[in-house]
Protein backbone atom coordinates (compact mmCIF):
# COMPACT_ATOMS: atom_id res chain seq x y z
CA UNK A 1 0.00 0.00 0.00
CA UNK A 2 1.26 3.23 -1.15
CA UNK A 3 5.10 1.91 -1.93
CA UNK A 4 6.89 3.39 -4.57
CA UNK A 5 4.62 3.70 -7.77
CA UNK A 6 2.22 1.43 -5.92
CA UNK A 7 -1.16 2.59 -4.95
CA UNK A 8 -2.30 -0.77 -3.52
CA UNK A 9 -1.67 -4.29 -4.76
CA UNK A 10 -2.15 -7.81 -3.22
CA UNK A 11 -0.37 -10.90 -4.90
CA UNK A 12 0.19 -14.24 -4.56
CA UNK A 13 3.25 -16.50 -5.27
CA UNK A 14 2.68 -20.03 -5.44
CA UNK A 15 5.51 -21.03 -7.71
CA UNK A 16 8.59 -21.24 -7.33
CA UNK A 17 9.89 -19.31 -10.36
CA UNK A 18 8.39 -16.04 -10.65
CA UNK A 19 9.01 -13.56 -13.47
CA UNK A 20 7.70 -9.89 -13.21
CA UNK A 21 8.24 -8.76 -17.16
CA UNK A 22 7.44 -4.95 -17.81
CA UNK A 23 8.62 -1.99 -19.02
CA UNK A 24 11.42 0.19 -17.96
CA UNK A 25 9.96 2.25 -15.02
CA UNK A 26 6.89 -0.08 -14.64
CA UNK A 27 7.95 -1.17 -11.25
CA UNK A 28 9.17 -4.42 -11.80
CA UNK A 29 11.71 -3.97 -9.22
CA UNK A 30 9.89 -1.98 -6.76
CA UNK A 31 8.04 -5.44 -6.48
CA UNK A 32 11.62 -7.03 -5.70
CA UNK A 33 12.45 -3.87 -3.18
CA UNK A 34 9.31 -4.68 -0.93
CA UNK A 35 10.39 -7.94 -0.53
CA UNK A 36 13.54 -7.29 0.18
CA UNK A 37 12.42 -4.85 2.56
CA UNK A 38 10.13 -7.22 4.00
CA UNK A 39 13.59 -9.36 4.87
CA UNK A 40 16.15 -7.15 5.60
CA UNK A 41 14.00 -3.96 7.18
CA UNK A 42 15.36 -1.35 4.37
CA UNK A 43 15.46 -0.79 0.54
CA UNK A 44 18.11 -1.30 -1.42
CA UNK A 45 18.16 1.83 -3.41
CA UNK A 46 17.24 4.79 -0.73
CA UNK A 47 18.88 5.20 2.78
CA UNK A 48 15.75 6.66 3.98
CA UNK A 49 12.80 4.73 5.17
CA UNK A 50 10.29 7.89 3.80
CA UNK A 51 11.74 8.03 0.29
CA UNK A 52 9.70 4.91 -0.58
CA UNK A 53 6.61 6.41 0.15
CA UNK A 54 4.58 6.27 -2.57
CA UNK A 55 4.58 10.23 -4.39
CA UNK A 56 1.32 12.30 -2.68
CA UNK A 57 0.86 10.01 0.58
CA UNK A 58 2.08 10.17 3.53
CA UNK A 59 2.18 6.49 4.52
CA UNK A 60 3.40 3.14 2.98
CA UNK A 61 3.01 -0.19 4.83
CA UNK A 62 3.96 -3.69 3.40
CA UNK A 63 2.20 -6.94 4.37
CA UNK A 64 4.47 -10.43 3.31
CA UNK A 65 3.19 -13.98 4.52
CA UNK A 66 6.06 -16.47 4.55
CA UNK A 67 6.00 -20.07 3.91
CA UNK A 68 8.74 -22.53 4.98
CA UNK A 69 7.87 -26.01 5.67
CA UNK A 70 4.35 -25.61 6.64
CA UNK A 71 4.93 -22.84 8.63
CA UNK A 72 3.35 -19.64 7.73
CA UNK A 73 3.98 -16.29 9.59
CA UNK A 74 3.07 -13.16 8.56
CA UNK A 75 5.91 -9.67 8.26
CA UNK A 76 4.83 -6.01 8.25
CA UNK A 77 6.34 -2.91 8.15
CA UNK A 78 4.98 0.47 8.12
CA UNK A 79 6.56 3.70 7.60
CA UNK A 80 4.93 7.16 8.10
CA UNK A 81 6.79 9.97 7.99
CA UNK A 82 7.49 11.47 11.21
CA UNK A 83 6.69 8.77 13.09
CA UNK A 84 8.66 5.62 14.25
CA UNK A 85 9.20 3.02 11.84
CA UNK A 86 6.81 -0.40 12.59
CA UNK A 87 8.03 -3.92 11.90
CA UNK A 88 6.04 -6.85 13.33
CA UNK A 89 6.49 -10.52 13.11
CA UNK A 90 2.81 -12.13 13.80
CA UNK A 91 1.77 -8.88 14.43
CA UNK A 92 4.75 -8.51 17.29
CA UNK A 93 6.60 -5.88 17.69
CA UNK A 94 10.68 -6.22 17.95
CA UNK A 95 12.31 -5.43 20.99
CA UNK A 96 15.42 -4.46 18.26
CA UNK A 97 14.11 -4.35 14.52
CA UNK A 98 17.47 -5.43 13.87
CA UNK A 99 16.82 -8.72 15.32
CA UNK A 100 14.45 -9.41 12.00
CA UNK A 101 17.81 -9.65 10.23
CA UNK A 102 18.75 -12.59 8.78
CA UNK A 103 14.98 -14.99 9.60
CA UNK A 104 13.63 -14.64 6.34
CA UNK A 105 16.70 -14.53 4.08
CA UNK A 106 16.76 -12.93 0.70
CA UNK A 107 19.98 -12.76 -1.60
CA UNK A 108 19.68 -10.09 -4.42
CA UNK A 109 21.41 -9.64 -7.67
CA UNK A 110 20.93 -6.59 -9.26
CA UNK A 111 22.96 -3.88 -11.83
CA UNK A 112 24.12 -2.21 -8.49
CA UNK A 113 26.06 -4.93 -7.31
CA UNK A 114 28.59 -3.86 -9.92
CA UNK A 115 29.58 -1.60 -7.24
CA UNK A 116 31.32 -4.65 -5.54
CA UNK A 117 33.97 -4.61 -8.27
CA UNK A 118 34.11 -1.05 -8.84
CA UNK A 119 34.36 0.63 -5.74
CA UNK A 120 36.37 0.82 -2.90
CA UNK A 121 37.90 -1.87 -0.67
CA UNK A 122 34.83 -0.61 1.72
CA UNK A 123 32.16 -2.27 -0.25
CA UNK A 124 34.20 -5.59 -0.29
CA UNK A 125 34.48 -5.75 3.13
CA UNK A 126 31.37 -4.93 3.82
CA UNK A 127 29.72 -7.64 1.28
CA UNK A 128 31.62 -10.31 3.28
CA UNK A 129 31.45 -8.95 7.01
CA UNK A 130 27.96 -9.42 6.63
CA UNK A 131 28.22 -12.84 5.36
CA UNK A 132 30.57 -13.54 7.92
CA UNK A 133 28.37 -11.80 10.52
CA UNK A 134 25.04 -14.26 9.89
CA UNK A 135 27.26 -17.19 10.30
CA UNK A 136 29.10 -16.06 13.46
CA UNK A 137 27.51 -14.18 15.68
CA UNK A 138 30.95 -13.37 17.81
CA UNK A 139 32.59 -11.87 14.51
CA UNK A 140 30.22 -8.84 14.91
CA UNK A 141 30.76 -8.34 18.28
CA UNK A 142 34.68 -8.49 17.61
CA UNK A 143 33.81 -5.90 14.54
CA UNK A 144 31.72 -3.48 16.81
CA UNK A 145 34.76 -3.67 19.28
CA UNK A 146 37.29 -3.36 17.14
CA UNK A 147 35.71 -0.32 14.77
CA UNK A 148 35.27 1.32 18.49
CA UNK A 149 38.89 1.20 19.28
CA UNK A 150 39.95 2.59 16.61
CA UNK A 151 37.85 5.48 16.09
CA UNK A 152 39.41 6.15 19.48
CA UNK A 153 42.91 5.64 18.31
CA UNK A 154 42.49 7.58 15.47
CA UNK A 155 40.92 10.74 17.54
CA UNK A 156 43.88 10.05 19.78
CA UNK A 157 46.00 10.61 17.18
CA UNK A 158 44.40 14.10 16.17
CA UNK A 159 44.42 14.99 20.59
CA UNK A 160 48.17 13.86 19.91
CA UNK A 161 48.27 16.63 17.33
CA UNK A 162 46.90 19.45 18.77
CA UNK A 163 48.04 19.30 21.53
CA UNK A 164 51.65 18.66 20.50
CA UNK A 165 52.27 15.67 23.35
CA UNK A 166 52.69 12.39 22.74
CA UNK A 167 51.96 9.70 25.14
CA UNK A 168 52.78 6.27 24.35
CA UNK A 169 50.87 4.38 27.35
CA UNK A 170 47.83 5.58 26.25
CA UNK A 171 48.31 4.63 22.29
CA UNK A 172 49.72 1.44 23.57
CA UNK A 173 46.31 0.06 25.13
CA UNK A 174 44.26 1.02 21.96
CA UNK A 175 47.03 -0.83 20.13
CA UNK A 176 46.55 -3.91 22.24
CA UNK A 177 42.29 -3.87 21.99
CA UNK A 178 42.82 -3.39 18.08
CA UNK A 179 45.18 -6.50 18.13
CA UNK A 180 42.80 -8.73 20.22
CA UNK A 181 39.76 -7.89 18.24
CA UNK A 182 41.37 -7.34 14.85
CA UNK A 183 42.95 -10.54 15.45
CA UNK A 184 39.86 -12.78 15.71
CA UNK A 185 38.57 -10.73 12.17
CA UNK A 186 41.48 -11.73 10.66
CA UNK A 187 41.45 -15.59 11.63
CA UNK A 188 37.57 -15.83 10.69
CA UNK A 189 37.61 -13.85 7.47
CA UNK A 190 40.48 -15.75 6.39
CA UNK A 191 38.79 -19.43 7.79
CA UNK A 192 36.07 -17.86 5.56
CA UNK A 193 37.32 -17.08 2.42
CA UNK A 194 38.86 -20.16 2.50
CA UNK A 195 35.84 -22.37 2.89
CA UNK A 196 34.20 -19.57 0.28
CA UNK A 197 36.52 -20.09 -2.36
CA UNK A 198 35.53 -23.99 -3.58
CA UNK A 199 32.07 -22.90 -2.90
CA UNK A 200 32.35 -19.98 -5.57
CA UNK A 201 34.41 -21.79 -7.84
CA UNK A 202 31.68 -24.50 -8.32
CA UNK A 203 29.20 -21.82 -8.86
CA UNK A 204 31.38 -20.02 -11.48
CA UNK A 205 31.63 -23.11 -13.13
CA UNK A 206 28.21 -24.21 -13.28
CA UNK A 207 27.63 -20.53 -14.77
CA UNK A 208 30.11 -20.45 -17.40
CA UNK A 209 31.41 -23.51 -17.99
CA UNK A 210 35.03 -24.51 -16.91
CA UNK A 211 36.43 -21.85 -20.02
CA UNK A 212 37.19 -19.42 -17.92
CA UNK A 213 38.86 -19.53 -14.68
CA UNK A 214 38.02 -17.20 -11.33
CA UNK A 215 39.76 -16.41 -8.22
CA UNK A 216 39.07 -14.69 -4.82
CA UNK A 217 41.59 -13.90 -2.88
CA UNK A 218 41.53 -12.51 0.95
CA UNK A 219 44.29 -9.74 1.06
CA UNK A 220 45.24 -8.45 4.69
CA UNK A 221 48.27 -6.57 6.25
CA UNK A 222 48.19 -9.35 8.43
CA UNK A 223 49.85 -11.79 6.63
CA UNK A 224 52.98 -10.16 6.82
CA UNK A 225 53.16 -8.32 10.12
CA UNK A 226 51.67 -9.60 13.87
CA UNK A 227 49.28 -7.08 14.84
CA UNK A 228 50.89 -5.46 17.50
CA UNK A 229 53.89 -4.78 15.62
CA UNK A 230 52.52 -3.63 12.57
CA UNK A 231 50.81 -1.10 14.64
CA UNK A 232 53.94 -0.18 16.44
CA UNK A 233 56.11 -0.14 13.37
CA UNK A 234 53.55 1.93 11.83
CA UNK A 235 52.78 4.53 14.12
CA UNK A 236 55.56 7.60 13.06
CA UNK A 237 53.43 7.64 9.66
CA UNK A 238 50.08 7.43 11.91
CA UNK A 239 51.36 10.18 13.55
CA UNK A 240 52.09 12.54 10.86
CA UNK A 241 48.64 11.29 8.90
CA UNK A 242 46.27 11.62 12.58
CA UNK A 243 45.16 7.91 11.47
CA UNK A 244 46.03 4.02 11.92
CA UNK A 245 47.48 3.17 8.49
CA UNK A 246 47.60 -0.41 9.53
CA UNK A 247 45.22 -3.20 10.73
CA UNK A 248 41.96 -5.27 9.27
CA UNK A 249 39.75 -1.81 8.74
CA UNK A 250 42.59 -1.98 5.24
CA UNK A 251 41.84 -5.51 4.17
CA UNK A 252 40.51 -6.18 0.99
CA UNK A 253 39.22 -9.48 -1.15
CA UNK A 254 40.55 -9.78 -4.75
CA UNK A 255 39.07 -10.71 -7.58
CA UNK A 256 40.85 -12.08 -10.37
CA UNK A 257 40.44 -14.18 -13.64
CA UNK A 258 42.27 -16.09 -15.61
CA UNK A 259 43.79 -12.51 -17.54
CA UNK A 260 44.66 -10.43 -14.36
CA UNK A 261 42.44 -8.31 -11.84
CA UNK A 262 38.51 -8.35 -12.74
CA UNK A 263 38.35 -4.71 -11.64
CA UNK A 264 40.59 -3.39 -14.46
CA UNK A 265 40.61 -5.92 -17.29
CA UNK A 266 37.38 -7.79 -17.05
CA UNK A 267 34.40 -6.88 -19.46
CA UNK A 268 31.09 -6.16 -18.09
CA UNK A 269 29.99 -9.34 -18.78
CA UNK A 270 33.06 -10.93 -17.02
CA UNK A 271 32.22 -8.69 -14.00
CA UNK A 272 28.82 -9.59 -14.26
CA UNK A 273 29.70 -13.33 -14.16
CA UNK A 274 31.56 -13.40 -11.33
CA UNK A 275 29.09 -11.43 -9.41
CA UNK A 276 26.26 -13.85 -10.11
CA UNK A 277 28.60 -16.68 -9.30
CA UNK A 278 29.68 -14.76 -5.67
CA UNK A 279 25.74 -14.72 -5.07
CA UNK A 280 24.88 -17.96 -6.05
CA UNK A 281 28.00 -18.93 -3.10
CA UNK A 282 26.32 -16.70 -0.72
CA UNK A 283 22.72 -18.48 -1.46
CA UNK A 284 25.04 -22.07 -0.81
CA UNK A 285 26.34 -20.00 2.20
CA UNK A 286 22.94 -19.63 3.88
CA UNK A 287 22.09 -22.71 2.37
CA UNK A 288 24.46 -24.92 4.70
CA UNK A 289 23.98 -22.45 7.50
CA UNK A 290 20.14 -22.14 7.89
CA UNK A 291 18.97 -25.66 6.39
CA UNK A 292 17.14 -23.88 3.98
CA UNK A 293 17.17 -21.84 0.83
CA UNK A 294 17.03 -18.11 0.65
CA UNK A 295 14.46 -16.23 -1.86
CA UNK A 296 16.23 -15.24 -4.51
CA UNK A 297 15.73 -11.37 -6.68
CA UNK A 298 17.25 -11.08 -9.67
CA UNK A 299 16.58 -7.80 -11.33
CA UNK A 300 17.34 -7.33 -14.57
CA UNK A 301 19.83 -10.09 -14.62
CA UNK A 302 19.58 -10.72 -18.49
CA UNK A 303 21.46 -7.62 -19.38
CA UNK A 304 25.20 -7.92 -20.40
CA UNK A 305 24.69 -11.92 -19.89
CA UNK A 306 25.13 -13.51 -23.15
CA UNK A 307 22.28 -16.35 -23.47
CA UNK A 308 23.96 -19.61 -22.88
CA UNK A 309 25.02 -18.13 -19.45
CA UNK A 310 21.18 -16.82 -18.72
CA UNK A 311 20.18 -20.92 -19.84
CA UNK A 312 22.49 -22.18 -17.33
CA UNK A 313 21.65 -19.64 -14.54
CA UNK A 314 17.79 -19.99 -14.87
CA UNK A 315 19.05 -24.22 -15.04
CA UNK A 316 20.44 -23.36 -11.83
CA UNK A 317 17.89 -21.73 -10.05
CA UNK A 318 15.36 -24.07 -11.02
CA UNK A 319 16.93 -27.10 -9.39
CA UNK A 320 15.56 -28.73 -7.26
CA UNK A 321 17.32 -27.35 -4.30
CA UNK A 322 16.92 -23.39 -4.63
CA UNK A 323 14.24 -21.89 -3.28
CA UNK A 324 11.60 -19.10 -4.42
CA UNK A 325 13.06 -16.61 -7.11
CA UNK A 326 11.66 -13.64 -8.52
CA UNK A 327 12.88 -12.29 -11.68
CA UNK A 328 12.36 -8.88 -13.49
CA UNK A 329 12.58 -8.46 -17.23
CA UNK A 330 12.13 -5.81 -19.77
CA UNK A 331 11.79 -7.74 -22.64
CA UNK A 332 8.96 -10.25 -22.45
CA UNK A 333 9.41 -11.81 -25.67
CA UNK A 334 12.97 -13.00 -24.58
CA UNK A 335 12.06 -14.54 -21.67
CA UNK A 336 8.78 -16.52 -22.79
CA UNK A 337 11.40 -17.49 -25.47
CA UNK A 338 13.80 -18.81 -23.11
CA UNK A 339 11.24 -19.95 -20.53
CA UNK A 340 9.95 -22.27 -23.30
CA UNK A 341 12.71 -23.51 -24.56
CA UNK A 342 14.16 -24.71 -21.05
CA UNK A 343 10.56 -25.72 -19.57
CA UNK A 344 10.86 -23.83 -16.73
CA UNK A 345 7.67 -24.24 -14.58
CA UNK A 346 7.03 -20.70 -13.72
CA UNK A 347 4.43 -17.75 -13.15
CA UNK A 348 4.78 -15.08 -15.17
CA UNK A 349 3.39 -11.41 -14.28
CA UNK A 350 2.82 -8.29 -16.48
CA UNK A 351 4.14 -5.51 -15.05
CA UNK A 352 2.32 -2.11 -16.07
CA UNK A 353 2.67 1.34 -14.19
CA UNK A 354 1.70 -0.12 -10.35
CA UNK A 355 -0.53 -2.63 -11.79
CA UNK A 356 0.24 -6.27 -12.19
CA UNK A 357 -1.21 -9.18 -14.38
CA UNK A 358 -0.96 -12.68 -13.78
CA UNK A 359 -0.30 -13.37 -17.36
CA UNK A 360 0.40 -17.49 -17.52
CA UNK A 361 1.32 -20.37 -15.92
CA UNK A 362 4.09 -22.05 -18.01
CA UNK B 1 8.70 25.39 16.15
CA UNK B 2 7.91 28.88 16.09
CA UNK B 3 8.13 31.47 19.59
CA UNK B 4 5.79 33.85 20.73
CA UNK B 5 8.83 35.90 21.84
CA UNK B 6 12.45 36.40 20.98
CA UNK B 7 13.37 35.87 24.78
CA UNK B 8 11.29 32.92 25.24
CA UNK B 9 13.50 31.44 22.06
CA UNK B 10 16.85 32.25 24.20
CA UNK B 11 15.45 31.09 27.82
CA UNK B 12 14.48 27.61 25.60
CA UNK B 13 17.92 27.55 23.36
CA UNK B 14 19.75 28.06 26.86
CA UNK B 15 17.79 25.90 28.92
CA UNK B 16 17.06 22.87 26.42
CA UNK B 17 21.22 22.56 26.32
CA UNK B 18 20.99 20.92 29.69
CA UNK B 19 21.33 16.93 29.94
CA UNK B 20 17.85 15.17 29.49
CA UNK B 21 16.24 18.15 28.70
CA UNK B 22 14.94 18.68 25.14
CA UNK B 23 13.16 21.66 23.38
CA UNK B 24 9.91 20.91 24.52
CA UNK B 25 10.34 20.32 28.72
CA UNK B 26 12.63 23.18 28.20
CA UNK B 27 9.32 25.56 26.90
CA UNK B 28 7.22 23.73 29.92
CA UNK B 29 10.11 25.49 32.28
CA UNK B 30 10.43 28.35 30.68
CA UNK B 31 6.07 29.37 30.40
CA UNK B 32 6.21 28.10 34.13
CA UNK B 33 8.56 30.19 35.40
CA UNK B 34 6.91 33.61 33.90
CA UNK B 35 3.60 32.12 35.31
CA UNK B 36 5.40 31.97 38.90
CA UNK B 37 5.85 35.23 40.50
CA UNK B 38 9.62 37.48 39.85
CA UNK B 39 10.54 36.17 42.96
CA UNK B 40 11.18 32.59 42.74
CA UNK B 41 12.75 33.27 39.14
CA UNK B 42 15.45 35.65 40.54
CA UNK B 43 15.70 32.88 43.49
CA UNK B 44 16.68 30.45 40.51
CA UNK B 45 19.53 32.56 38.98
CA UNK B 46 20.90 33.80 42.26
CA UNK B 47 21.65 30.16 42.81
CA UNK B 48 23.09 29.12 39.73
CA UNK B 49 25.31 32.29 39.72
CA UNK B 50 26.46 31.36 43.33
CA UNK B 51 26.85 28.01 42.61
CA UNK B 52 28.78 29.03 39.47
CA UNK B 53 31.24 31.71 41.14
CA UNK B 54 31.25 30.05 44.68
CA UNK B 55 31.97 25.57 43.89
CA UNK B 56 35.05 24.90 44.76
CA UNK B 57 37.02 21.39 43.95
CA UNK B 58 38.85 19.31 46.33
CA UNK B 59 42.56 20.55 46.30
CA UNK B 60 43.48 16.69 47.02
CA UNK B 61 40.38 14.41 45.99
CA UNK B 62 38.75 16.80 43.28
CA UNK B 63 35.40 16.49 44.40
CA UNK B 64 32.69 18.89 44.86
CA UNK B 65 33.35 20.61 47.93
CA UNK B 66 32.98 23.85 50.46
CA UNK B 67 35.84 24.45 50.96
CA UNK B 68 39.75 24.36 49.92
CA UNK B 69 39.84 20.47 51.22
CA UNK B 70 36.80 18.87 51.08
CA UNK B 71 35.03 17.23 54.28
CA UNK B 72 35.98 13.71 53.56
CA UNK B 73 39.50 14.41 53.30
CA UNK B 74 39.99 16.40 55.83
CA UNK B 75 37.99 13.64 58.32
CA UNK B 76 40.19 11.77 61.09
CA UNK B 77 37.28 9.05 60.61
CA UNK B 78 38.40 8.25 57.10
CA UNK B 79 41.00 5.30 56.46
CA UNK B 80 43.48 6.68 54.93
CA UNK B 81 45.70 4.20 53.27
CA UNK B 82 42.62 3.34 50.63
CA UNK B 83 41.82 5.23 47.86
CA UNK B 84 38.79 4.76 45.55
CA UNK B 85 39.12 6.17 42.34
CA UNK B 86 36.30 7.30 40.47
CA UNK B 87 34.45 9.44 37.78
CA UNK B 88 32.45 12.09 39.02
CA UNK B 89 30.75 13.50 42.32
CA UNK B 90 28.20 11.16 41.21
CA UNK B 91 29.86 8.41 42.03
CA UNK B 92 31.23 9.35 45.25
CA UNK B 93 27.66 10.16 46.25
CA UNK B 94 26.88 6.88 45.26
CA UNK B 95 29.05 4.81 47.32
CA UNK B 96 29.02 7.23 50.38
CA UNK B 97 25.54 6.13 50.56
CA UNK B 98 26.22 2.38 50.62
CA UNK B 99 27.76 3.19 54.01
CA UNK B 100 30.67 0.22 53.24
CA UNK B 101 33.50 2.65 52.16
CA UNK B 102 35.49 4.56 54.89
CA UNK B 103 38.53 5.47 52.70
CA UNK B 104 39.02 8.36 50.67
CA UNK B 105 38.38 9.21 46.93
CA UNK B 106 40.02 10.34 43.98
CA UNK B 107 37.48 12.26 41.31
CA UNK B 108 39.06 11.89 37.69
CA UNK B 109 36.74 13.85 36.25
CA UNK B 110 35.78 11.53 33.43
CA UNK B 111 36.97 8.67 31.30
CA UNK B 112 39.44 8.38 28.98
CA UNK B 113 37.62 9.08 25.28
CA UNK B 114 39.53 10.62 22.43
CA UNK B 115 36.21 10.81 20.49
CA UNK B 116 35.08 13.33 22.75
CA UNK B 117 38.25 14.82 23.27
CA UNK B 118 39.42 13.56 26.39
CA UNK B 119 42.84 12.14 26.43
CA UNK B 120 44.56 11.27 29.68
CA UNK B 121 45.83 14.90 30.28
CA UNK B 122 42.19 15.81 30.37
CA UNK B 123 41.83 13.94 33.89
CA UNK B 124 43.38 14.15 37.46
CA UNK B 125 45.56 11.46 36.80
CA UNK B 126 48.95 13.35 37.22
CA UNK B 127 47.53 14.32 40.17
CA UNK B 128 46.65 10.72 41.57
CA UNK B 129 50.24 10.53 41.02
CA UNK B 130 51.81 12.86 43.46
CA UNK B 131 49.54 11.95 45.79
CA UNK B 132 51.15 8.55 45.60
CA UNK B 133 54.33 9.45 44.95
CA UNK B 134 54.30 11.63 47.94
CA UNK B 135 57.18 11.21 50.18
CA UNK B 136 55.08 10.04 53.32
CA UNK B 137 51.89 9.05 51.06
CA UNK B 138 49.98 6.57 53.55
CA UNK B 139 47.94 4.83 50.69
CA UNK B 140 48.55 0.95 50.43
CA UNK B 141 45.57 0.19 48.14
CA UNK B 142 43.66 2.29 45.63
CA UNK B 143 40.44 0.53 43.89
CA UNK B 144 39.05 1.22 40.46
CA UNK B 145 35.49 1.76 40.61
CA UNK B 146 35.03 2.99 36.91
CA UNK B 147 32.26 2.24 34.65
CA UNK B 148 32.08 -1.32 33.35
CA UNK B 149 32.48 -0.12 29.51
CA UNK B 150 35.14 0.14 26.98
CA UNK B 151 36.07 3.32 28.21
CA UNK B 152 36.54 2.72 31.96
CA UNK B 153 38.22 -0.31 31.40
CA UNK B 154 40.90 1.69 29.02
CA UNK B 155 41.58 4.51 31.75
CA UNK B 156 41.68 1.71 34.45
CA UNK B 157 44.08 -0.47 32.44
CA UNK B 158 46.05 3.54 31.71
CA UNK B 159 46.31 4.23 35.41
CA UNK B 160 47.76 0.60 36.34
CA UNK B 161 49.94 0.93 33.62
CA UNK B 162 51.36 4.74 35.02
CA UNK B 163 51.33 3.06 38.64
CA UNK B 164 52.59 -0.47 38.30
CA UNK B 165 55.90 0.71 39.90
CA UNK B 166 54.35 2.11 43.32
CA UNK B 167 54.18 -0.16 46.34
CA UNK B 168 50.62 0.02 46.20
CA UNK B 169 47.97 -2.24 46.14
CA UNK B 170 45.38 -2.10 43.11
CA UNK B 171 41.88 -3.69 43.29
CA UNK B 172 39.14 -3.36 40.73
CA UNK B 173 35.52 -3.21 41.91
CA UNK B 174 33.79 -6.32 41.34
CA UNK B 175 31.51 -7.02 38.33
CA UNK B 176 28.70 -9.04 38.26
CA UNK B 177 24.96 -10.16 38.97
CA UNK B 178 22.88 -7.77 40.59
CA UNK B 179 21.46 -8.51 43.71
CA UNK B 180 17.65 -9.53 43.60
CA UNK B 181 18.34 -9.83 39.86
CA UNK B 182 17.43 -12.91 38.10
CA UNK B 183 20.45 -15.06 36.85
CA UNK B 184 18.51 -15.97 33.22
CA UNK B 185 18.27 -12.16 32.51
CA UNK B 186 21.74 -11.16 32.93
CA UNK B 187 23.69 -10.66 29.72
CA UNK B 188 26.35 -13.65 28.94
CA UNK B 189 29.12 -11.46 29.56
CA UNK B 190 27.97 -10.07 32.92
CA UNK B 191 27.23 -14.09 33.72
CA UNK B 192 30.26 -15.32 32.09
CA UNK B 193 32.50 -12.33 33.89
CA UNK B 194 30.69 -12.93 37.13
CA UNK B 195 31.33 -17.26 37.09
CA UNK B 196 35.39 -16.46 36.18
CA UNK B 197 35.21 -13.83 39.36
CA UNK B 198 33.34 -16.18 41.82
CA UNK B 199 34.23 -15.64 45.54
CA UNK B 200 34.57 -18.05 48.24
CA UNK B 201 31.30 -18.75 50.06
CA UNK B 202 31.25 -18.14 53.14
Amino acid sequence: MNFKNYEELALEFPSRINFLLGLNGSGKTNLLEAIYYLSTTKSFSNSSDTQNIRYGADYFFIRGFFTNTNKRSEVFCQIQSGRKKVFQENSRDYEKISDHIGKYPVVLISPLDVDLVKESSEARRKFFDQMIAQIDHSYLNALLEYHHALKQRNALLKLFAENNSIDYDIIDLYDQQMARSGGVIYQKRKAFVAEFLPIFNASYNLLVDNREEATLAYASELESAEFEAGLKSSIKKDLILQRTTFGVHRDDYVFGFAHGELKRLGSQGQQKSFLVAIKLAQVEVIKSHLGFSPILLLDDIFDKLDDTRIARLLRIISGADYGQSFITDAGPERTQAMVNELEIDCDIFSVEKGSIQFSSIK
Amino acid sequence: MDYPSKLIEEAVAQISKLPGIGKKTALRLVLHLIREKEESTFALTEALNKLRSGIQFCSQCHNISDAEVCSICVSHKRDRSTVCVVENTNDVMAIENTSQYRGLYHVLGGVISPINGIGPSELKIESLLNRLNHGQSEVKELILALSPTMEGDTTSFYIHRRIKDFPVKVSVIARGIPVGGDLEYADEITLGRSIIGRTLFN
